[in-house]
Formats: structure tokens, sequence, C-alpha cells
């Protein structure tokens, strides 16, 4: 088992038009904590810096400053060797995420090859075979020899899913990971990802724009806005009794089949300046805090 | 013409009068074996009215729109049916008879559309004014400098966008604000009806809503019918009044959106219903309409060759 | 490993349907090299022909024929039984220096092609990927050796090399240096598409190194380019040695179509009307250029599949257009005979 603690992460990108150069925070003291069995979503708006917070998890990004701290249940640090068999992520778009020369075996022996997790020829291919049961890519033989564009999209992510877990990876980072197939399929994918959670007890973070299913498939929900938390608590906390303007304009934009007809009752479009993104409320402490700061500087109301 | 038939599903206004009528509509696709992507299609569209067209990739929803307003490319053909379009001067016009350029002058005149990505489609290097000017040049060739310049910023200020951004070029508008002017320019000419193909799905949630907003106002000013493509079950159910379920080329299910919701008789509308984790029921209670791990064979079915 | 979820129970956990791709054939599972081949058609067949062909010259014919050098009493005359492509000045047979000059030709462009493509797949693939200053170092120098302008340099350099050592190899690594510039910065722009590709994202991410991810994720999404190419420079080579040889810069010690056509120009061959001495090198080499710029085309068609639908969806395009037309056509009819206010309804609409 394996937890994260990401502490005052922040990541600035320079922006340069012709001899003029502008630093861009995107993501400003973000703080958050994954724990083994417990699935925390991060939600937000495109830009918001959701992505840049998977790529530096991922090491994909180094963060300009702030922490990630991972480490055993029993305390140990994750030396570097082993980062990566740790930390793992599934892509948002399946089409893109799996190479279209290979085999899907040759994208899940390879990462069982890389962390040495199995011998000869034969062994791989029967983890490969293995970990495609699992995520209910059968018959699994009738798969694995296949190229990624004779597969759906659903079952493309299957296959990015399994290839993730493929090296023993007790940290999931998924980012959008339905968005881009059919809304018939997404729970399904929502649900084997559930499963495999508590198989394994993974510690997942599940970055989306949906609210409604972080509701559903998260213990604890962080909202993001211009880089900065703005809201955290329980999944149901946050979305059924929303502090923050943003939250609730969130909360309120999300379409919901139960009040038909609300499109036209809305108010008119909200003025995104009058949002307030320098203070987070915490659902936990049930204080309001600012936001962008150290989280060491402590709540102030 | 009185070849109207009673709409399929149930007409929420019985004063609704019929604007466009699609009869047993039929689209090929002419590749090595040809797949149908639309059959035998009835639909009724009423003045007025917000049509939902519910549906997953490859469904043939897509094609059906464009096949309206026979926008549609080969190899993909019409192989039967009929379009007819009730003109708001009493008059019928059989779509699939028009010559190419009755075909020009009807599209956008009186039936526009908005289309998937359409915030890409703006062109890049024209501002905002030179395109609107143009589409109206095209089909209102003696309109005068001032009434192009009255008209363009009354459609502007009716999709919520400053008239002072039709000197902007595309690429100094935000995806939102691209996206009105686009629905701007399809309402340019007032059509009588305007089909929209996923026009908010690349849109984050916020703006989508205000956009739908705005349609909805419109609709109510204007008086036109709207036909709402997009995959997006909940989203529909809110704002239109209809919705038709598409499955595999086929209409499964026409039907008042509440009654839709209410009470879905087509297995396959029920399970796209079940989809959708409702954000302010109970928790998990989307469990409870039996959405498993796995996937129809609809879900995994041909592609639309493109 | 139970499901938690209620109602959907055991079958929860059945897999999905295979999609629809799958039962097609049941025949061995295509390899990712398949996908590299060009379909076959009339085009590349006959490139292929012409290159097989002028190849298979270039390797046998030297066996059969007779020494070029020698030197016979006969100058310059037409073709006959003897010597089917003539004699030159001297008396030397055409078809057994034609066979000698086509190989000579057909290995300066294949060592060229080899060397230029390795130069352009290193300094633009491994600059790309590795990004930052390496790419900024190994686009400034593609970009010097793309300015230089080529024949000139060449020429300078071969004159400057003194005769008796400008073999063979000297000649193809001065042609070699100067046609990978625009390749690399070609496969730099196609390695930066590529490694911004999730896939690759993924690979780095489950621990690949560095030149397994470029050897294995994507080299082989860049071998079509590679491969036109290596096809395009060869072609140049071909012609840029055939061009130095006839200016009498070539290579001291091997014989070429250019060389030959060198000859043929010193040997007054045009004004004399000896045909045969200067046009089959001329063909000869038209005809690699053809042969492979035909196979290149194919490659494009990899390459950009747009091509190959283009291809394949006009004729399915035709037969739809002419199909609706007909429905069209019958719609129109049955709908003025019975009802005389359609056409006028068509009215407003113009």
């Amino acid at each position: 088992m394996t937890s994260v603690q990401v502490t005052d992460l922040v990541k600035d990108y320079t922006i340069r038009s012709g001899l003029k150069r502008t630093r861009l925070r995107a993501v400003d003291h973000v703080s958050l904590e994954l724990t083994p069995g417990r699935t925390v979503a991060l939600v937000g708006e495109s830009g918001s810096g959701k992505s840049t917070i998977a790529k530096i998890l991922t090491r994909m990004e180094r963060p300009t400053s702030g922490t990630v701290d991972v480490r055993f249940d029993d305390g140990t640090p994750v030396p570097d060797a082993a980062y990566r068999r740790e930390v793992q992520m599934v892509f948002q778009d399946p089409f893109a995420s799996l190479n279209p020369f290979h085999s899907i075996e040759h994208h899940i022996a390879r990462p069982l090859r890389i962390h040495k997790r199995t011998g000869t020829k034969e062994e791989t291919h029967r983890s490969v075979l293995d970990m495609l049961e699992r995520v209910n890519l059968t018959p699994a033989d009738n798969i694995a020899p296949r190229r990624p564009h004779e597969l759906s999209g659903g079952q493309r992510q299957r296959v990015a899913i399994a290839r993730a877990l493929a090296p023993g990876a007790r940290v999931l980072i998924a980012d959008e990971p339905v968005s881009m197939l059919d809304v018939s399929i997404r729970l399904g994918v929502l649900n084997l990802l559930g499963r495999l959670q508590r198989e394994d007890r993974l510690a997942v973070l599940y970055i989306t724009h949906d609210l409604a299913t972080a509701r559903h498939f998260s213990d604890e929900i962080v909202v993001l806005y211009r880089g900065r938390v703005v809201e955290r608590g329980p999944s149901d906390a946050v979305i059924l009794d929303p502090h923050h303007d943003y939250t609730k304009l969130l909360a309120l934009a999300a379409p919901d089949p139960e009040r038909p007809g609300r499109v036209a009752s809305d108010a008119g479009p909200v003025d995104r300046d009058a949002i307030d993104d320098g203070v987070c409320y915490d659902h936990f402490t049930g204080r309001w805090r600012e936001a962008g700061v150290p989280a060491a500087a402590e709540e102030r109301t | 013409m009185t070849t109207t038939p009673a709409p399929a599903g149930t007409a929420p206004d019985p004063r609704a009068r019929p604007v466009l009528t699609v009869e047993d509509l039929t689209v090929v696709y002419e590749v090595d074996e040809p797949v149908t992507a639309v059959k035998n299609a009835d639909l009724t569209l009423h003045r007025g009215e917000i049509l939902g067209l519910a549906g997953e990739s490859g469904c043939g929803k897509t094609t059906l729109a464009y096949a309206i307003n026979r926008l549609h490319r080969p190899p993909a053909r019409i192989a039967s049916g009929r379009i007819a379009f009730h003109d708001a001067s009493g008059d019928d016009i059989d779509i699939l008879s028009l010559e190419d350029a009755e075909l020009r002058a009807f599209r956008w005149n009186k039936l526009s559309m908005v289309f998937q990505g359409a915030m890409n489609a703006l062109n890049p290097v024209a501002t905002v004014r030179a395109q609107l000017r143009d589409t109206l040049l095209a089909h209102r060739p003696r309109m005068t400098r001032k009434e192009i310049r009255h008209r363009s910023e009354d459609v502007l200020r009716r999709v919520g966008v400053d008239p002072r951004r039709l000197g902007s070029y595309p690429h100094e508008l935000s995806g939102g604000m691209r996206q009105r002017v686009m629905i701007a320019m399809a309402m340019l000419l007032e059509p009588q009806i305007m089909i929209m193909d996923e026009p908010t799905t690349a849109l984050d949630v916020v703006v989508q809503r205000d956009i739908l907003r705005e349609i909805v106002r419109l609709r109510e000013e204007l008086d036109f019918a709207v036909v709402f493509i997009t995959h997006d079950l909940p989203l529909l159910l809110e704002i239109s009044d209809r919705i038709a379920v598409m499955l595999d080329g086929e209409i499964v299910e026409l039907e008042a959106a509440d009654r839709l919701y209410r009470d879905a008789r087509h297995p396959y509308t029920r399970r796209l219903l079940g989809s959708f984790p409702s954000l302010s029921g109970s928790r998990g209670a989307f469990i409870r309409t039996g959405v498993d791990e796995t996937e129809t064979p609809a879900a995994t079915a041909t592609e639309e060759p493109s | 490993m139970t499901n938690p979820k209620p109602v959907s129970g055991p079958q929860a956990d059945t897999a999905e349907p295979p999609a629809e791709t799958a039962p097609r054939d049941g025949g061995p599972v295509r390899s990712g090299w398949r996908m590299l081949l060009p379909t076959m058609t009339p085009w590349l067949a006959l490139g292929l022909v012409l290159i097989g062909g002028i190849t298979l010259f270039g390797l046998i014919g030297p066996h059969l024929v007779g020494d070029p050098g020698q030197i016979r009493d006969q100058g310059l005359t037409g073709p006959s039984a003897e010597f089917p492509l003539g004699t030159t000045q001297t008396g030397q047979d055409v078809l057994a220096q034609l066979a000698h000059a086509t190989r000579g030709s057909l290995q300066i462009g294949f060592i060229v092609g080899v060397l230029a493509t390795a130069l352009s797949a290193f300094f633009g693939i491994y600059g790309a990927y590795r990004g930052r200053f390496i790419d900024e170092a190994f686009s400034l120098l593609s970009n010097v050796f793309l300015v230089i302008p080529g024949l000139p340099l060449v020429i300078v350099i071969s004159g400057f090399v003194p005769r008796e050592s400008r073999g063979l190899w000297t000649i193809a690594l001065v042609l070699a240096l100067t046609s990978w510039a625009a390749s690399a910065r070609v496969l730099r722009a196609q390695t930066l598409s590529v490694r911004n590709r999730d896939y690759v994202a993924a690979a780095q991410v489950s621990g690949e190194r560095p030149w397994r991810v470029i050897t294995v994720e994507i080299l082989p999404n860049l071998l079509p380019v590679i491969a036109s190419q290596f096809v395009f420079a060869v072609i140049a080579a071909i012609l840029g040695e055939a061009g130095l040889a006839f200016i009498g810069l070539g290579a001291s010690n091997s014989s070429t179509l250019g060389t030959m056509l060198f000859y043929a120009q010193n040997g007054f061959a045009l004004p004399l009307g000896a045909w045969w001495w200067f046009v089959p090198p001329g063909l000869i080499i038209a005809l690699i250029g053809m042969g492979l710029s035909l196979v290149n085309f194919s490659i494009d068609e990899i390459i950009n599949p747009k091509l190959k639908n283009l291809r394949l969806h006009r004729k399915r395009a035709r037969r739809a257009a002419r199909l609706e037309r007909e429905l069209a056509r019958a719609s129109r009819r049955s709908g003025q005979a019975p009802d005389t206010d359609a056409p006028a309804a068509e009215e407003p609409t113009r």
C-alpha cells in the first residue's frame, strides 16, 4: 500500500510572445492527500490546472515548488527507481494512448517486463491474459494479439487500465478516463475502476469535470479554479451543500433531469470576475481559509 | 399536399403546426458492404419546438441531420423517403427534389445548421463582421451596407456577444464566444429551423449552460424550431419538448421529454437514462437502474464511414 | 472478488462482446508491419517492375557482357547483331558499358540513400525527442546544411579533392552530406507530433528507457516517412552523381551513367547522330527516377491515408450520387404530375 502527500504544489509556465515573457501560474499552492482505498476527485474546468497536477504526480513535469511525498505503508519513502512502479496513470483519450503499431499484448507485457514482474516468455503471456481478464476483456487470448484500432473505445480504455495496473501500481491517476467514451459505456468503465480499487486497495485520483460522477465515485472532492483549491470536503457535502460561489456555479450548470425546464429560469450568465478565487472552504474543518497560500499558513476566517 | 402524417410522438401543444416532416428516410453508405446509417426514420418537427435527438457515436444521428438538408456527402446517399418543409407562407417544399440552385437558396435561408465543433469552422483570417456580411450578401444581395451593419449587430446582441466584437478575428474570441458567433450566423437569415449538432460538447459546463440558456430564450423570442443533437440525455431532458432516441440508425423512441424521463418504453432509452448518475438524487441511485460493466453491441457497432 | 453492485449481480463482470471487426477473418493476426506495406496498384506494380528490372540488369548484366573498355576498330557503328546497342567512337561495346554504368549508378544511389537517411534520422528524431538544447543545436545544424546550395558545394568539394583520391565513396559522402538536411527537418516535425501523443507519454510513465521509446514506440510510426525519404534520397543521388560526372567531376575509378554521358558528349555523339550512345544511359536514368517516384507515391498513401481513401471512395461516391439523382428525379416526377402546386411552392426559395 502506498500513499501520496502533495504539499503546496506550484507550477509556473513561461509564455513568450515576442520579447515579452509572462509567467502563468497553472497550479497555485495545491495540497492534497491520496490514501489507499480512497478516491479523491479533482474537479475543475479546462485550464484549471487539473492535468498539470496529473503530469507532476506522474513525473512528466517538475513542479516549480512544493513536494510530492510518496510513502509505503510502513512509512518508508518510495525510492525513485520504484516510483514508476507505484504511481501509474490512465489517460483521457483511449484512441491516442495506445500505440497503433503494437498489439494489445505488447502494451501490457512491456510494463510487466520493465518492472521485472515476469520471467519467461510464457509467464509473461499468461500474466498478460490474466490482466486482460481482470479488466473483463474476454476471451483474453483473442484480444491480446489484436491491435488497438480493432477495439472499441471502451475496450481500449480497459486495456489502458490493465497497462496502468500491470507494474503493480498502488496509486492510480485517472485523467478524465471516461470523457471520450460513449455514455452507455462510461459507468461500466468507472465501475471497473471502482472494483479494481477495492480489490487492490488503490489510492485513486479521479480527475474530471463531471460533478455527478465525481460525487458517486469518490470519497472526497477537491474543486479547482484557476489553479487554486476553492473548496474541498466529503463528496456529498461539496455537491449538496456547496459554499464557494464557483462550486455553486458548477453544480447549477450540470444538467439535472430532476428539474426539467430549469435552463430558461436560470439567472443570466455569471460574471466570472466576481468569483473570489482567493478563498477556499474546507468542509473537514468547516472553515474558510485563504487559497493560493502555503498550507502551513493556517486557517484564518 | 395533405400527406402530413400524425406526429410519431405526442405533440405537447395541440395547436402545433409541423414545419418539417421526414417520412421513411433511409440513408445508405455505398461502401463495399453498404451500411444503412439511417433506417426508415419518421419525424415531425413542429413550429417553435425543440426536438432532442439523442444517441451514441455511430448511431446515425449526425447522418440524419445532414440528410435533412442534403448536406451528406457521397458515398452516403438517400435511398428512400421524403422530406417536406412546410414554409411559414403555407407552401410546402419537397427538399429531395430541389435542384442545386434551389437547394442553396433553401439552406441557411429556411434551415440553418450549427455543426459539431463549429467554433473552429470560422475563417481564421476574416473578421466576424466580414463573415457575417458575406453570409448576408450571398443570400440577400440587395441589402445595403447600413442594413447589413444593423442586422449583424442585432444578431450578435441576441446571442449575448458585444457588437463591438464585430471587428475581432476568431482567434481573439474564447471558445464559448466563437460558438455564440456561429449560432448568430445560423440565425442571421431568420431560418425557421435550426439544426444543432453537439453545439456545446467541446465547451466547459458553465459556458455550455450560458449558451443553452441563450438558445432557449431565442427560441421563445423568434419562434424557430430546433433539432438539438447530442449524446447528453440529461441535458436534452432539461431543454427539449420532445426527444427522439436513436439506436443503430433507427429512431427507437420519440416521446415528450417528461414522459420519456418518467416512463421510457424502450430498454435502450432506459439504459441510456441509467448511464447518467443523478447529481442531486440519493448517492448511488444510478446503480439501482441496473447498469453493469458490460457494453452493448450497439456501443461497439460500426462507425460511420467518413 | 465480490462485486458489490446489488442488482447487476453475476452478470456485471461479464465481458463486453468483441467489437464487430472481430470475426471478420479467423486467419492469423496481422502484425504491425503489415500496415506499413502499401496496397498494390498498377502504378506501384509498374514502379516495382522498372526498379526490379534495372537492378537485375545492373547486378547480372556486367557478368554477361564483354569488357566495356575493349577498344576495337569498328568505331561509332549503329546497333547490330554483334553489338545490340552499337559501339562508341573508340569501338567500345555500348551495351557492356551500359551494364557496368547502371551498376555504378545504383551503387552510388544506394550508398547515398543509406547515409543520408541515417544522418537525417539521427539529427531529426533524436534531437526532437530530447528537446531543449540538443534540439536547438541539431536544428541549427540542419538549417545551416539546408541553406548551403547543394550542387555548387558538391562541385567545389569534388573539384577540391584531387582526382586520384576522388573515388566512389568520396562522391557518395559528399552527396550524402549535402542532402540529409531537408529530410531531417521533416522528420523533426513528425517526431515532435508523435512525441506529444499519449502513447509515448504512457510508455514514459510505465518506465521505458528513452532509447526504447524512440526505437520501439516512435520509430515504427515514422517508418513510412523514412522509407519515402530513402527513396527520394536515392533518386537525388543518382541524378546528382550523373550531373557531377557529366561535368567531369565524377568518381575517377568507376563508371556510371553520368560518365557515359560525359564521354558521349566529348565524343560528339549528338552532332554525329550516334543516338545509341547517349539515349540508353539517359533512358535508364529517366526510368530509375520514374520507377522510384511511382513507389514513392504508394508510400505517400500510407503516410497520408486520405490519399488512399480518395482513390477508394471516388468510385463509390460516383455511384451513390447517380443513384440519388435517379431518386430525386423520380420524386420530382411524382411530385409534379398530380400536384400542380409543386413548382409554385419552390418559387419563394429563389
